[in-house]
């Protein structure tokens, strides 16, 4: 099975201890491990106000998984998304090969300008 | 490139400052900049193709290239699912 780049955002809820949502986090970062994909790239932004309320809450901790797997991985990790009830909202793509170079280089921290967030060219 | 269509009722205030007196030749920001993947987690990049109620703006006003415009909605609907750009936005700027 070819190992596809995948990049999944979750939000967590923020009345949750720190610890629990380490487990939860870790719980996720073992189903992709488990399922033949390896993480390249984990990004915590803490948290963060929403744009909008989700089930009643103005804010969340988001976390980004970026991970290589077979394509089988996605149907057991979403459904782990969705039976976790600390879990607010996800959203799973598959990155092609120009995502993969952004995502590379905005790690090497090259796009935060401090004036905005500038695309430099590629 | 992009024909000035004649400004209809419904615009919003773009329209009313770039007169085609003086019409500056729009491009395409990402072919000329050579951008090719459009982050939907970057607000503030994403700030600029949504005007003040959250919505996006249309090609006739930012110029872009219909290739990159698509780009630039799926990004925009994917970071409103996620809460990053709200769906109705007041003053956003």
């Amino acid at each position: 099975m070819e190992l596809k780049n995948y990049e999944s955002v979750i939000i967590l809820t923020p009345v949750l201890a720190e610890k629990q949502m380490q487990e939860a986090l870790a719980s996720f970062r073992q189903l992709i491990t488990e399922q033949g994909g390896n993480i390249v790239r984990e990004e915590n932004w803490g948290l963060t106000k929403l744009a909008y309320p989700i089930a009643k809450k103005s804010t969340g901790f988001y976390h980004i998984f970026e991970f290589k797997a077979p394509g089988t991985i996605v149907a057991k990790l979403e459904l782990a998304f969705r039976r976790d009830e600390q879990v607010l909202r996800y959203l799973t793509i598959a990155l092609d090969k120009h995502a993969v170079l952004y995502n590379e280089r905005r790690s090497k921290g090259e796009f935060n300008k401090p004036k905005e967030v500038k695309e430099a060219t590629v | 490139m992009s024909r000035i269509k004649k400004s209809s009722a419904q615009d919003d205030s773009f329209m009313f400052n770039n007169s085609p007196l003086q019409f500056k030749k729009k491009y395409c920001r990402f072919k000329k900049s050579g951008i090719k993947y459009i982050d939907y987690k970057s607000s503030e990049f994403l700030m600029k193709f949504v005007n003040d109620q959250g919505k996006l703006l249309p090609r006739r006003l930012t110029g872009t290239s219909l290739k990159y415009q698509r780009k630039v909605a799926e990004a925009v609907k994917r970071a409103r699912h996620l809460a990053i750009l709200p769906f109705i936005g007041d003053q956003l700027k």
